[in-house]
């Protein structure tokens, strides 16, 4: 997994509340076998019409959000099913970090295996950073993961917090398998004595 | 000290690591696996040369992509793309040695009624699947829930879950539950309580009067939905009701063992004086039969209620809502009964047990189906269609005019090509109204399984009340 790097870009409104993962990627595009390819289906039923041309007030056909890297979204964001394919397909559209008042837990969870940082912050910081969002393209929101801040295009810098260990793995881009399989002694300590304990597991 | 509620005694039972942050290396008792959320995940270890590290606790079925028509045994029935997921499923099952059931095997099915139903899912366990309604297997007292992909992968390399502790969220169903209403009222009826977010960071543990009143199958139903509440985890104390399900079953354990296990399941509910950071109540002879009229699970009314205003709601809800009545084609002030609909869905991992067929079967007994409905009936698994057939179900649904087909997913999310077409609505017994979640365009209306009967006798939205 790519480090996470401090990042300066644009950022999209999408401040509909309950965004679903069958939103994020409807279920047509989960046949692949691989985990690259699915940013040009993202938001496929928001984004474009059956013929496949654009729809075009989608925030992100919108010339000024194009580029976005970073999505300020309603509350909600990523509920429904625990595919990981929604945030394989936002990492492959080039959006790095999500800004909402909450996540689905699953969807929270997927981002930080896929180098993606959600950020959670209170309603009325939300709004303050949903009002810089759409400013457009001009305006440049800055996410900090190293001191946990955004900062808006206007220079208001917002504290978030972040669970240390996912933030150290984001920043290292750490592979989390490798990490527990270095404490492969305990596992086999706790499998021999389930052995005795529960032999019907 | 305060005492312990079943998720505290459930997870401490099962640390394999902790370290000083909290974070721990939960161990998982059970991994069940299906075609769409693992093929990238077993690609992950052959890259990295790892190996499954326990395949005797792994199990494996496709389920989402299968077609449920009766030729599906000939291979052209499905897309090239869902017959590679499937296949890769059938290699990877192989090759790395987990339990395996093919679409041709008599017990395949959907994973969350083939785990039960084989005595795979057990109270105490932890149960883990990449597909959010892993939750179902919380019937059981057993800890379950849905992962990602990359979770997938970790589970199947080190048998354990990075996890740090969820907090502990009671929601109590108190009283008895009147005709007519059953767990999919129950399940709705608290996220329409509560809201799809009202259980995010939580475990909820269902309790109260109605809820030990119902059978597992119901059970499995209100667990099932925990996610669509926001909780990644829902489960209940197991009791006698669970004991005598699981006995006999073909994983379960037996001789000295069912002693020994069913000792310490006699241990696993929550203390009197337990500690909860959340607790809702509701009263279940106040619970109707309900349905859902916009495009998220929280948006549940009684079948004897209209479309509401998207003033009526408050902050980001209110555009939702508009937003949801436009794509659901409904008038605000419409009556939910005057909602004509086209096709009706009896099946999913909510819905597709035995007794979901016969809560139907019992309102279609004698009754046809309204001329030009599509009516369609998914049984969850080979054995739950096996039973209907002998129980004489299946000819109830037949006669009745509905199409009796193989299990799978199937119009749940609509991966394989049961799907609704643009502008078609829907009567379903699944889990998800979101848009375009049965087939582009189309539009869910959840129900329980005998409101989904009484839909398709009548052509439209019904309070099965009527028809009993």
């Amino acid at each position: 997994m790519e480090k996470f790097q401090k990042l300066t870009g644009i950022a999209a409104p999408m401040p509909l509340v309950n965004i679903d993962t069958d939103m994020i990627i409807p279920k047509v595009f989960l046949k692949s076998i691989k985990r690259t390819g699915f940013g040009k289906n993202l938001f496929d039923e928001m984004r474009f019409n059956r013929d496949g041309t654009e729809i075009e007030d989608f925030v992100l056909n919108k010339t000024q959000y194009r580029e976005a890297e970073i999505l300020v979204a309603g509350d909600n964001f990523g509920c429904g099913s625990s595919r990981e394919h929604a945030p394989w397909a936002i990492a492959d559209f080039g959006i790095k970090s999500i800004i909402s008042t909450s996540f689905a837990d699953i969807f929270y969870n997927n981002c930080f295996k896929n180098g993606i940082l959600p950020i959670i912050f209170p309603q009325e910081v939300v709004d303050v950073l949903m009002k810089d969002a759409e400013k457009g393209s001009n305006a440049r929101m800055i996410v900090d993961l190293e001191s946990q801040t955004v900062t808006t295009s206007d220079g208001e810098v917002f504290n978030f917090e972040v669970d240390a260990f996912k933030k150290h793995c984001l920043l290292e881009g750490l592979d989390d398998i490798g990490l527990s399989l270095e404490k492969v002694s305990s596992i086999e300590g706790f499998e021999e004595k389930i052995a005795q304990d529960r032999p019907w597991v | 000290m305060s005492g312990q509620t079943l998720y505290d005694k459930i997870w401490d039972a099962h640390i394999a690591h902790e370290a000083e942050d909290g974070t721990c290396l939960l161990y998982i008792d059970r991994h069940l696996v299906h075609e769409v959320t693992s093929a990238q995940a077993f690609e992950g270890l052959r890259m990295t040369g790892r190996k499954v590290r326990a395949p005797e606790k792994t199990i494996a079925v496709p389920d989402h992509n299968v077609p449920t028509t009766l030729d599906r045994a000939d291979p052209t029935t499905m897309t090239p793309e869902s017959r590679i997921q499937v296949e890769a499923l059938d290699t990877n099952a192989k090759e790395f040695g987990v339990h395996y059931y093919p679409v041709s095997d008599v017990r395949q099915g959907i994973v969350h009624i083939v785990g039960p139903e084989n005595g795979w899912t057990l109270p105490g366990m932890t149960v883990v699947c990449g597909d959010s309604h892993t939750a179902t297997h919380g019937a059981f007292g057993s800890l379950a829930h849905g992962i990602g992909t990359s979770e997938v992968e970790h589970v199947l390399a080190t048998q354990t879950l990075i996890q740090k502790k969820s907090k502990n969220m009671k929601v109590e169903i108190t009283g008895k539950l009147k005709p007519g209403v059953t767990a999919k009222d129950i399940t709705l009826a608290v996220i329409g309580a509560t809201g799809t977010g009202g259980g995010t960071g939580y475990v909820i543990e269902y309790c109260g009067q109605a809820i030990r009143d119902l059978t597992m199958e119901g059970r499995m139903t209100v667990c099932n939905m925990a996610i669509e509440g926001g909780a990644r985890a829902g489960l209940i104390a197991p009791d006698q009701t669970t004991y005598d399900y699981v006995k006999g079953r073909a994983h379960a354990p037996k001789g000295a063992q069912w002693d020994t296990a069913l000792t310490w399941w006699k241990t696993l509910y929550s203390d009197d004086d337990a500690h909860w950071d959340k607790v809702v109540t509701l009263k279940g002879e106040e619970i109707e039969p309900v349905v859902t009229w916009g495009t998220s699970p929280e948006d549940v009314l009684p079948i004897t209620g209209v479309v509401p205003a998207p003033e009526s709601f408050e902050g980001g809800k209110v555009d939702a809502a508009r937003r949801s009545i436009e794509y659901m084609g409904l008038e605000v002030g419409q009556k939910l009964s005057d909602i004509e609909i086209d096709t009706v869905f009896i099946g999913s991992c909510t819905n597709g047990r035995i007794e979901d067929l016969r809560a139907a079967a019992e309102i279609l007994k004698g009754k046809k189906i309204k001329d030009g409905i599509r009516a369609m009936v998914v049984p969850g698994s080979g054995l739950v269609r096996a039973q209907a057939e002998e129980e004489g179900i299946a000819d109830v649904f037949k006669e009745a005019g509905f199409e009796w087909r193989m299990a799978g997913c199937s119009m749940c999310l609509a991966m394989n090509p049961d799907q609704l077409s643009e502008g078609e609505r829907c009567a379903s017994t699944s889990n998800r109204n979101f848009e375009g979640r049965q087939g582009y365009k189309g539009r869910t209306h959840l129900v329980s399984p005998a409101m989904a009967a009484a839909a398709a006798v009548t052509g439209k939205l019904t309070d099965v009340r009527e028809l009993m």
